[in-house]
């Protein structure tokens, strides 16, 4: 078998592995759900997830040293895993062939021939490593905003699979919707397009783990390269070169990607894969210039103070940046966060979102929780968003630590912010109407929302008592509407303390289970006051733990009535709102 | 192609061209005349033709509208219900396809007691296939929380497909819209209609549980379960919409499970501490008259429940379940 052909078997391989990984991310299980499945298992891989966590944290979360096995290789091979694993290279790969079809000798000699802007990738990188290594505590991961694993499970799991599952809710039963897949998806489609401009675009000038793959594949103990300096100059080994890096002349290890089209389309059998250098010479270090990687080491360690100008992690912190249970302080959050999506994939109620700008740039598609979208708020009896978090930003908490029972009894519950009343909106606060959906549905246990009964005079609620036919009063007015009192929360009160329930109205008379007592009152002094029975809701600040099913529940469906913001969250010592616990 | 032809063209040409030319045109006005709206829309259109549910009720036998079974163990005081009832034949017909209606609002364990339980719903299956030589029996609810998540934790999912129900979950299309003609609030709201759109019978599955703005949820609040949209805003009205419920939805039967009671914190509950063992179990044809039963089971009267005697007031059903002459026994 010829060795391209390898290749391509590996690359659909990875590939079908990936989207598969996307499509069982569900919690459930059945065969295609969650069970056990790896799903993180590319993130592993990708050392600079590793690279970037090492740099920010100073250690190396034990499931990222699956990286190593990556790094291993790369040494020894070389740029193996851009052209035969990454699932993102091999969508580039496939689409920039499809682009490139039918097209003239030396048009894809030139599409595919080095250039300068192939350096840029270098400047990603270090910027983004410069950004982790911040020698204070300031550093942040950024790294996950062009990573290609991150890029592509949060373009599949965040934007194409639910547009795939719209028609049939074949995975999605309530539908799947994240705030901001537009831009997600708008990038996505760009830099996919733009192999038809120049292929595998991505790879070759932005991708910062191809930069990585670049710096350490110097080593490699077997390269591509010619074996005899001259030949008959045909160019066709860079006919469909993936890399950019010009197999016919000075050959660029670094740009190299591995896809064996040269060695597959030398006529001559002058290409080899060999452990000998280049007969023909080669190009071991990247392309950058001393000013270039000076500049972008800069603008990584300034980029601290410049992302942080609005004090976001400060006093200006944004309170409705309300994070999964499990995630650590913000701080800390953020030097962890590959803003791969996986929790936002995972969570089967949809609450969990990519934030958008507000809560600061770096905040950019980390995991916000927005109860007005999805099924429900975060449910109580769940913890799976931890479970695939890859850098653990979200520790996989056990439900026991979440809901602060046995061994974490004393430290109580997870509390991911308080729900806050907005008396100004809420049903039987501003509008003296029965509700308390959001007390119904709050999950604990005693509640954490409680209520007192308060009796509310309706408008224009005061009647003239006529006459006493058996329980039915009839009343001077006649302009009541039949029924409205009926529904068992409107009650009648004659002047003094005596009330009773009304059970049915027409529109001159109130049918109430009426005793001598109350008749013999309100002949005395012919008023009678309607009033509604209301259950009026607080929120108990000792018990809440912000799960926001109460807003998601609200019916108040716009702005809602409850609303979950951050404040006394328990992983931000510096956020709570007791004195104690 | 186009010919190259001195810049001149030929009659013939022309004139096929004039006469396609034409076509188009009149293929246009006549699309027009087809679509032509002289009025605009309306500000608002309410559905042509509501989606009605159909009248799942049997007849009524004397002394067989409801039995009350005490007992501990739902698999066998499920069975003596029915039994009492005149047994499982008398509501399923070989052939019929019938549809479980269980509590499955909340994504909570089965222990807590805040949904149907597991158990019973896959002998309620079971019975459907074995005895009444059930076709098909579906199992299905529109929960609260997240739909999958509430029949995977509380165990309905799997009990039911492992006793060969198949479970429907509430997808969007599944939805259409009704109108309860003599009803109040449910007007052109959207309904959980398709998995009962072909059932011949309808089975309801409730636990009693303790309800702190209706008082307590059970075999009628259940069918709150059918509607869809933004439901909870019925909320204002919580005694007329569950009164309205009960006049919509005519079961074949319902079973009230107050083995395990949720005296407190309801309908969520959320500790086994809500939960009281009142080891009674209620099946009935009759939702109103197991419900007034089941408020005993609560410490409540009848009067305590205005949509007990709304309900009853609309013809749906009796309060003194007494007058009923409830079948008895007690499974030691």
């Amino acid at each position: 078998m010829k060795i391209v052909t390898t290749r391509r078997i590996s690359q659909v391989f990875f590939f079908s592995l990936f989207v598969w990984f996307c499509i069982v991310a569900t919690v459930g299980s059945k065969l295609w759900q969650l069970r056990g499945w790896p799903v993180d298992w590319f993130f592993q891989l990708d050392p600079l997830v590793a690279v970037g966590t090492v740099l920010t944290t100073h250690t190396l979360y034990w499931p990222l040293l699956w990286a190593l096995l990556t790094v291993a290789l790369t040494i020894i091979f070389g740029r193996f895993f851009c052209g035969w694993v990454c699932p993102f290279g091999s969508l580039h790969h496939f689409v920039g062939f499809l682009g490139r079809r039918g097209k003239k000798l030396a048009h894809k000699v030139e599409l595919n021939r080095y250039r300068k802007a192939q350096r840029v990738k270098y400047y990603v990188l270090v910027a983004f490593l410069a950004l982790a290594a911040f020698p204070s505590a300031a550093a942040t991961l950024q790294v996950g905003i062009l990573d290609p694993i991150a890029v592509i499970t949060r373009s599949f799991n965040l934007v194409l699979l639910p547009i795939v599952d719209s028609p049939t809710s074949f995975i999605f039963v309530s539908g799947r919707f994240y705030e901001g897949g537009w831009l997600i998806f708008a990038i996505f489609l760009a830099v996919v397009l733009l192999n038809l401009a120049i292929p595998r675009f991505y790879c070759r000038f932005i991708c910062p783990l191809g930069a990585l793959f670049g710096i350490i594949d110097r080593f490699a103990i077997w390269r591509i390269g010619k074996k005899q300096r001259e030949c008959v100059n045909c160019k066709l080994c860079q006919r469909d070169c993936e890399g950019g890096c010009e197999p016919a002349g000075n050959i660029r290890i670094s740009e190299c990607v591995l896809c064996f089209n040269c060695l597959d389309s030398c006529k001559h059998d002058v290409i080899a894969y060999q452990t000998k250098t280049s007969a023909a010479g080669e190009v071991t270090n990247p392309d950058i210039s001393r000013r270039g990687f000076a500049l972008s080491l800069a603008s990584g360690l300034f980029g601290v103070g410049a992302i942080r100008l609005s004090n976001k992690l400060g006093s200006n912190w944004y309170y409705k940046v309300v994070r999964p249970p499990g995630s650590l302080p913000e701080e800390e959050f953020l030097k962890r966060c590959v803003k791969c999506g996986q929790c936002m994939r995972v969570c089967p109620t949809n609450v969990i979102q990519p934030a958008g700008f507000e809560g600061g740039l770096e905040n950019l598609w980390t995991p916000v929780l927005n109860n007005r979208i999805g099924s429900s708020g975060c449910q109580l009896n769940c913890v799976a968003c931890g479970q695939v978090c890859p850098t653990s930003a979200i520790r996989p908490i056990t439900l026991a630590e979440k809901l602060g029972v046995n061994e974490f009894a004393e430290a109580g519950p997870i509390k991911m912010g308080t729900a806050f009343f907005d008396r100004s909106r809420c049903l039987p606060w501003a509008m003296d109407k029965p509700c308390i959906v959001c007390e119904e549905n709050c999950p604990l246990s005693p509640k954490a929302i409680f209520t007192r009964e308060e009796f509310s005079t309706v408008r224009d609620g005061i009647f003239t008592a006529k006459e006493f036919r058996g329980d039915t009063i009839e009343i001077v007015e006649n302009n009541l509407k039949p029924a409205k009192f009926a529904g068992g929360d409107y009650y009648c009160v004659v002047e003094g303390s005596f009330r009773r329930k009304i059970e049915a109205n027409s529109e001159n008379s109130l049918t109430i289970s009426a005793d001598e007592q109350f008749r013999n009152l309100a002949a005395k002094s012919g008023k009678i006051e309607v009033q509604v029975r209301l259950q009026r809701p607080y929120v108990d600040i000792e018990r809440c733990i912000g799960c926001g099913i109460c807003e998601h529940e609200c019916p108040v469906s716009g702005k809602k009535a409850i609303r979950v913001s951050a404040e006394g969250e328990t992983r931000s010592a510096n956020r709570r709102l007791l004195l104690e616990r | 192609m186009i010919e190259a032809n001195g810049g001149k063209i030929g009659r013939r040409k022309l004139l096929m061209r004039v006469g396609k030319a034409g076509a188009a045109i009149g293929a246009c006005g006549l699309a027009s005349y087809l679509l032509y709206d002289p009025t605009g829309p309306e500000a608002r259109s309410e559905t042509k033709e509501p989606a009605i549910l159909p009248d799942f009720s049997i007849p009524r036998e004397a002394g067989q509208t409801i039995s009350i079974v005490q007992g501990q163990d739902r698999v066998k005081t499920i069975y003596k219900a029915i039994e009492l009832l005149g047994g499982i034949e008398r509501f399923v017909k070989p052939g019929d396809v019938v549809a479980i209606k269980p509590n499955v609002a909340f994504a909570s364990p089965p222990i807590l007691g805040a949904t149907a339980n597991p158990q019973l719903v896959a002998e309620v299956v079971r019975l459907c296939y074995s005895g009444g030589k059930a076709k098909k029996v579906i199992v299905t609810d529109n929960p609260i929380n997240d739909p999958t998540s509430c029949f995977t934790l509380s165990g309905v999912g799997k009990a039911a497909s492992e006793a060969g129900a198949e479970v429907v979950l509430p997808k969007p299309h599944l939805f259409r819209r009704t109108t309860l003609a003599e009803g109040r609030l449910i007007r052109d709201w959207p309904v959980f209609f398709g998995p009962f759109e072909k059932a011949d019978k309808l089975i309801g599955i409730a636990p009693v549980k303790n309800h702190h703005r209706a008082g307590a949820s059970m075999s009628m609040k259940n069918w709150y379960g059918l509607l869809g949209g933004r439901r909870n805003i019925f909320h204002q009205d919580i005694n007329t919409i569950i009164a309205e419920l009960s006049m919509m939805v005519k079961p074949t039967l319902v079973i009230l499970d107050g083995t395990e009671v949720m005296m407190t914190n309801g309908p969520t509950g959320g500790s086994v501490s809500d939960l009281r063992r009142a080891n009674t179990l209620i099946a009935s044809t009759d939702c109103v008259a197991a419900d007034s039963y089941g408020s005993t089971l609560l410490d409540l009267k009848v009067s305590d429940l205005p949509y007990l005697a709304q309900a009853e007031k609309a013809g749906a059903g009796a309060t003194d379940y007494e007058s009923l002459k409830p079948a008895r026994a007690t499974i030691s």
